[in-house]
C-alpha cells in the first residue's frame, strides 16, 4: 500500500508533440493517500484510461514523475510496480480453474504453495466464489469472471493500488449493483488504495471518497462527491455531473450584477473579474416556479418518476428545472425563481463567484 | 401451439440435389464398382467383399498407408510449430501487417501443379539452382531422382513452402483477436513469456488451430498433385503416396474393382481420423 503522487505529468501519443492539443493529458499534479477510494470520471476519451495506464506502468509519461510513497516508479515495469488492475472486459485465463486463476500472480512470484492456498482461500471467501474454486473459468457468468479478475489483483498482499478501468461495462444492470456494493465492501476490508476509472456518474459518487473529474487531457476538479455537486469548479463538472446536468446559462455581468435576458439574478456572492459576458450557472433542483420569478413559457415536460423535468425558455434561453408536486403545463406562462445561494456564475468555463458563509 | 411449416423443405432440395450429383451419385458409382469385377464391355460380375479383403491384406496397400501416414505426421510436426512461430513473430499493428500478409498468402495462390513443376526445375542437379548449388558447390550428394532421402526431403520441404502459409494465417486471425487487457493482465500478473503463450495465445489459437491441422491434414493426407509432378512416386516405389497408388491401380493397370475399394477405405480412414481429432479437440467446449 502507498500512497501515489503524480507531479506535473504530461503525456503526448505522439512522439514530437507541437501544441497543447497534441497531448492526451495536460499538466496532472495530483497526491491521493494510502488507502484511499478515488474514481477518476470523465467523458469517453478525456485521458482517464492513459492516466490509469501511466499509473499502472503500462505506458510511460512523455514528462513528469509517479511516486508510490517516496519512491519513484516512473521508468518501472508493471510487474514490479506492485499493482493491480481490473480490465473493462473480464480478463480470465480460459484453461485454467478459479483456483488456478486466482493462484496464477502469487505462482509467477514464487510464493510457497501453502501460503497460495491461504491466500486463495481468502480471497475466494471474501468474493463468495469458494463453491466456484475447482470450476473451469470459462464457464462463468460475466459478473463472476469479472470478480475473478479483481481477485487476482486482491490476492497479493503486497499490492499498492488496486485499478478498475470501467470495470461493470459488460456486467448487467441488476448484477452492477451487487458488485458495486461487493467492491466497496473489499475496500473498507483489505484498505488497499483503489482508483477507479469510469464515466458513469454513479459508479463513481457511490464508490470514491474523492472524485476527480476529467475533461480533455485536464482535472477540473478533484472533491467529493458532495462538493462536486454542490459547487463545481466548472461548468463541465456542473453538466457531467447530475441528471439533468446543471443549467448554464449565458448572462452578462453589468455594473456588478448578473443579468439574463435583461433581467437581474441575485448570485450567491461576488463576481470576480470586470464586466462582460459569464454564464450562470444553477442546477435544475434549485430552479422553481411561482410569482415575481423571471417571465419564461413552460415547453416540454418529462416525468422521470418521482419528480418531473420541466423544460421552459426565458425569451430565447433554455431552463431545466426538476419539480416535485405541481407542475405548470405546456405552453403556460411561469415565473422561474433561482435559489440565491445555489446560483453562480462562470467565466471561461471556471467559477467566478465566491460562496458568502 | 406451434405449427410446423413443411414448407422448408423445399428450400432445402436444391442443396440436396446438388450434393446427389457432385457426391452421392458418384460416390456409389465407386461403391459399384468395388463389389465387381468387370473385363470392360460393360460386363459386370459380383464379386462381395473380396476386393476389400484383398486391398487390406495387400503390403502394397500397407507400404502406402505407412508412406502415407509418414508423409501427413512430418508436415504437421514441422508446419503447425512453425506457422505458430512465424504468426508470433509477425506485426500486429503498423505497414507491415498487409506486406506480411500477402508475402504469406503467395506460395498459397500458385496452382498445385505449377508448385511441382518449380521444385522439380529447382531442385534437379546440373540444371535446378538448389540441385547445382548443392552438388556443385557445396559438394554434397543430393538427387532426389536417384536418392529416397533426397526425394523425401524434398517432398516435404515443399509442402512446407506451399501450407505453413495456411497455419500462419489461420494462427494470426486467432492472435489478432486477442484483446490487449489480456497482455497487459498478464504483465501485471507477472507471467513469463511462456505462461503468456501458454495461458493467453495457445486457448485462444485453440479454435483455428484445430481447423488449421484439420484442413493440413486432410489435404496433406490426399495429396497428389505436387508430389506427382514432382517425383512420380520415385525412385523406385518410395514416395508413393495412398493417392498415387490409387491412380496407379485404377488407371495404370485399370483395376477398377481393386481401386474402388482402396478409394473407400482411402476416404474411410481420412473420415475416421478427422472425426476422431475434431471430437477430441472440441469435448472440453462441450462440457
Amino acid at each position: 500500500m502507498a500512497r501515489i503522487t503524480l507531479s506535473n505529468l504530461r503525456h503526448s501519443y505522439y512522439r514530437n508533440p507541437k501544441g497543447p492539443d497534441d497531448f492526451a493529458l495536460k499538466e496532472i499534479d495530483v497526491t491521493w493517500e494510502d488507502g484511499g477510494a478515488y474514481a477518476l470520471l470523465g467523458p469517453s476519451g478525456c485521458g482517464k484510461s492513459t492516466l490509469l495506464n501511466i499509473i499502472s506502468g503500462l505506458l510511460t509519461p512523455s514528462e513528469g514523475r509517479v511516486l508510490f510513497d517516496d519512491k519513484d516508479v516512473t521508468n518501472l515495469p508493471p510487474d514490479q510496480r506492485n499493482i493491480a488492475q481490473v480490465f473493462q472486459f473480464p480478463v480470465i485465463y480460459d484453461t485454467m480453474t478459479v483456483y488456478d486463476n486466482l493462484a496464477f500472480p502469487l505462482k509467477n512470484r514464487g510464493v510457497g504453495a501453502s501460503q497460495i492456498d491461504s491466500r486463495v482461500q481468502a480471497i475466494a471467501e471474501m468474493l463468495d466464489v469458494t463453491d466456484m474454486l475447482s470450476t473451469r473459468a470459462a464457464h462463468l457468468s460475466p459478473d463472476n469472471k469479472q470478480k475473478i479478475s479483481m481477485g487476482r489483483g486482491l490476492v497479493r498482499d503486497d499490492v499498492n493500488v488496486v485499478m478498475f478501468d470501467e470495470p461493470l461495462t459488460v456486467i448487467d444492470p441488476h448484477l452492477k449493483w451487487k458488485l458495486r456494493s461487493k467492491l466497496k465492501e473489499l475496500h473498507q476490508r483489505v484498505r488497499a488504495t483503489m482508483i477507479y476509472v469510469t464515466h458513469d456518474q454513479t459508479e463513481a459518487l457511490t464508490f470514491a471518497d474523492q472524485v476527480v473529474v476529467m475533461q480533455e487531457g485536464e482535472v477540473v476538479q478533484i472533491g467529493t462527491p458532495i462538493e462536486l455537486f454542490d459547487r463545481p469548479a466548472h461548468t463541465f463538472v456542473g453538466h457531467f455531473i447530475g441528471s439533468p446536468g446543471m443549467n448554464i446559462l449565458a448572462g452578462e455581468l453589468k455594473d456588478g450584477g448578473a443579468f439574463l435576458n435583461g433581467h437581474n439574478v441575485a448570485l450567491e456572492g461576488p463576481v470576480s473579474g470586470t464586466d462582460g459576458a459569464i454564464e450562470i450557472g444553477v442546477r435544475p433542483e434549485f430552479v422553481e416556479f411561482g410569482p415575481g420569478g423571471l417571465p419564461a413559457r413552460v415547453t416540454n415536460i418529462a416525468d422521470v418518476g418521482r419528480h418531473n423535468v420541466v423544460e421552459a425558455r426565458i425569451g430565447d434561453i433554455p431552463i431545466k428545472a426538476k419539480i416535485e408536486g405541481d407542475i405548470p403545463e405546456v405552453g403556460s406562462e411561469v415565473g422561474v425563481i433561482l435559489k440565491q445561494d445555489q446560483t453562480r456564475a462562470y467565466r471561461g468555463g471556471w467559477l467566478a463567484t465566491e460562496a458568502q458563509s | 401451439m406451434k405449427t410446423e411449416n413443411q414448407k422448408a423443405w423445399f428450400f432445402v432440395l436444391p442443396v440436396l440435389f446438388l450434393v446427389a450429383f457432385n457426391a452421392l451419385v458418384p460416390m456409389m458409382t465407386v461403391v459399384n464398382y468395388s463389389v465387381q469385377e468387370t473385363f470392360g464391355d460393360n460386363l459386370f460380375f459380383w464379386q462381395g467383399l473380396d476386393w476389400f479383403e484383398q486391398i487390406l491384406r495387400s503390403d502394397r496397400f500397407h507400404a502406402a498407408l505407412g508412406r502415407q501416414f509418414l508423409f501427413t505426421f512430418m508436415i504437421l510436426i514441422i508446419e503447425v510449430p512453425l506457422g505458430i512461430i512465424i504468426a508470433l513473430s509477425m506485426p500486429r499493428k503498423g505497414p507491415w501487417v498487409p506486406v506480411c500478409l500477402v508475402l504469406m498468402a503467395l506460395p498459397m495462390l500458385i496452382p498445385w501443379n505449377v508448385v511441382g513443376a518449380m521444385w522439380n526445375i529447382f531442385t534437379l542437379p546440373k540444371i535446378g539452382l538448389l540441385g547445382y548449388l548443392m552438388n556443385d558447390t557445396l559438394g554434397i550428394t543430393y538427387d532426389m531422382t536417384q536418392d529416397p532421402l533426397a526425394a523425401w526431403i524434398t517432398i516435404i520441404v515443399m509442402d512446407v513452402w506451399h501450407w505453413t502459409s495456411l497455419v500462419v494465417l489461420l494462427s494470426y486471425a486467432g492472435l489478432v483477436s486477442i484483446p490487449d487487457a489480456y497482455y497487459q493482465a498478464a504483465k501485471i500478473d507477472g507471467a513469463s513469456p511462456w505462461g503468456v503463450f501458454r495461458y493467453i495465445q495457445l486457448p485462444k489459437m485453440k479454435t483455428v488451430l484445430t481447423i488449421a491441422i484439420l484442413l493440413r491434414f486432410m489435404d496433406s493426407f490426399n495429396i497428389y498433385t505436387e508430389p506427382f509432378v514432382l517425383t512420380g512416386g520415385g525412385p523406385g516405389n518410395s514416395t508413393t503416396l495412398l493417392s498415387i497408388d490409387l491412380v496407379k491401380i485404377a488407371l495404370g493397370q485399370f483395376d477398377l474393382g481393386p481401386a474402388a475399394a482402396m478409394s473407400l477405405i482411402y476416404f474411410a480412414i481420412t473420415l475416421l481420423v478427422s472425426w476422431v481429432f475434431y471430437t477430441l479437440m472440441t469435448k472440453d467446449d462441450a462440457k
